[in-house]
């Protein structure tokens, strides 16, 4: 399998407080990976290292073989590599249209791009595109509405919506699940399941193992910013270093 | 048309094109308190291009547009590193450099002011804000409107989608610039007499108020605003000397009313 994604020896420190030391882990094309860890672990640092939020001290950041390391986030996008975030982050002032459109620009990108025309309420390829994958997922009802005022449940599936408008190979899917109901969490399983059949890989930061399990076929542990266990989920869900990491030694509890 | 209604409707264009000036920067999160500096430059230069150089007033007045714009972006990348209430503060400090700069030009009168003779009527102030609107509008309408929307919305998320937050930020600062110039060149040929002690900082809050007094959310806000600002003093003209305490109260009641201006999204 090939490697789509991948972080060597990466470490990031705020002040004194080391995030990620020296971790390394690599997702094959088409592969579905979880990151798993408690509170704390650098899940989300990881995302923001892969997405140029935030600058490795040391390390490298690969996407398809290239150095992507120093790259800045507008441009990882635009090589295919979307994400969602854990606290939401929809444009509150854009309708739920307008937040997919703007994920079009992604694989459409330059000042050419930029200028064409979103029509004046009339059909439009952009605004066609973006409505019918809104619909697709069910949610065409809320296509003129603020995204700033619609439940969280919707948010979250407007924000898969949008990060798949972006056309990415590679998608960072950040507590897909979390907060989600029964049927909400099992409706995302199988949008997530034809995502990952259509040839994106995903690499899903999740503390519903019950969902993981379902979806991913490899697992990456973290604790304290290291990778402590790596591979199937049955094997990693027995290692002694995991239940550790989760639920303190025998020596803590004492 | 009387005199006075056509001095009325001609400064009406004038702050409609002014108003869209100062929306560009806001439309983008920047609170920009320099649009007068930029009014000046556009009003200063084109007068120069017109009187020294026998420049056609309209070609004079789209210098006034290019020299403006040319200005906001050389300032663009330096003042675009602040936030918040800095960006403000420095924008205020360009409001002052220019002015006092112009202040000492004796080759434009200095404080004496300058007399611009070349004219323009008002079909063609009227015709250069009905285009500047036409123009605003159909930007707005392109990806671009969603584009520095999402900027201003949230400007770490929009970098992540795949957007120059820094190229929407300089270019909505840059057109921004560029329109307050046209503004103050109109106003040069059209009133033929400029006067540097107006574009103080007064100036560009005043401004600022058509702005958000008629709404940010929507390309149409600013247009409502400079309509309002505009209209209503001369409107209110019969109760005299009440006539801006009348005025302050509407605006204070508008603003208690629709607190994100008149015309929003949704």
């Amino acid at each position: 399998m090939k490697t789509s994604l991948e972080m060597r020896s990466v470490s990031l420190g705020f002040g004194g407080l080391k995030v990620l030391d020296a971790l390394s882990f690599a997702v094959g094309s088409g592969e579905r990976l979880a990151l798993i860890g408690p509170n704390g672990a650098g899940k989300t640092t990881v995302f923001n290292i892969l997405t140029g939020v935030y600058a490795p001290d040391a390390g490298q950041v690969l996407l398809d073989g290239a150095d992507i390391t120093r790259l800045a986030s507008r441009f990882r996008i635009r090589r295919g590599l979307a994400r969602t975030f854990q606290n939401i982050r929809l444009m509150p002032h854009l309708s739920v249209l307008e937040n997919v459109m703007v994920a079009q620009y992604a694989h459409t990108p330059g000042w050419l791009g930029m200028l064409q025309p979103v029509g004046f309420g009339r059909a439009n390829r952009w605004r066609a595109e973006a409505r019918a994958a809104l619909e697709a997922a069910g949610l065409g009802k809320y296509a003129a509405q603020l995204a700033g005022g619609l439940p969280y449940g919707v948010q979250k599936r407007i924000e898969l919506v949008r990060a798949l408008a972006a056309r990415p190979r590679v998608l960072l899917l950040d507590e897909p699940a979390a907060g989600l109901n029964p049927a909400e969490s099992e409706a995302l399983h199988e949008a997530l399941e034809a995502v990952a059949r259509s040839g994106v890989t995903l690499v899903v930061v999740e503390h519903d193992m019950h969902f993981v399990e379902r979806l991913c076929t490899r697992v990456v542990v973290l604790n304290f910013g290291c990778k402590i266990a790596e591979g199937a989920v049955a094997a990693v869900r027995g290692n002694p270093l995991v239940r550790e990491a989760y639920l303190g030694s025998e020596r803590d509890a004492a | 048309m009387s005199g006075y209604l056509e001095g009325v409707l001609a400064l009406l264009c004038i702050n409609t094109v002014l108003a869209y000036g100062a929306f560009l920067p806001m439309s983008a999160g920047q609170l920009n308190l320099g649009i007068a500096a930029f009014v000046a430059i556009g009003a200063y230069s084109s007068g120069y291009a017109s009187n020294a150089l026998g420049l056609n007033p309209i070609l004079a007045a789209l210098g006034g547009f290019a020299v403006a714009a040319s200005v906001g972006w050389l300032v663009a990348f330096p003042i675009l590193r602040t936030r918040g209430i800095y960006l403000a503060l420095a924008t205020f400090a360009l409001n002052q450099v220019v002015q006092g700069t112009i202040l000492n030009v004796d080759a434009v009168g200095g404080a004496a002011g300058y007399p611009v003779s070349a004219h323009v009527g008002f079909p063609v102030v009227a015709a250069f804000a009905i285009a500047v609107f036409a123009l605003v509008a159909a930007l707005f309408h392109t990806r671009f409107g969603i584009s520095v929307t999402a900027v201003k919305d949230d400007e770490r998320a929009a970098d992540v989608m795949g957007l120059s937050v820094r190229g929407m930020q300089s270019a909505a600062f840059t057109v921004g610039a560029g329109l307050a110039g046209l503004a103050g060149a109109l106003y040069a040929h059209y009133f033929n007499y400029i006067e540097v002690q107006n574009y103080g900082v007064l100036f560009s809050i005043y401004v600022m108020l058509y702005v958000l007094l008629g709404g940010t959310q929507t390309v149409y806000g600013p247009l409502l605003g400079a309509a309002l600002f505009n209209l209503l003093p001369e409107l209110l003209r019969g109760s005299a000397a009440w006539r801006y305490v009348i005025f302050a109260c509407l605006i204070i009641a508008i603003m208690s009313l629709r607190p994100q201006g008149v015309l929003v999204k949704r």
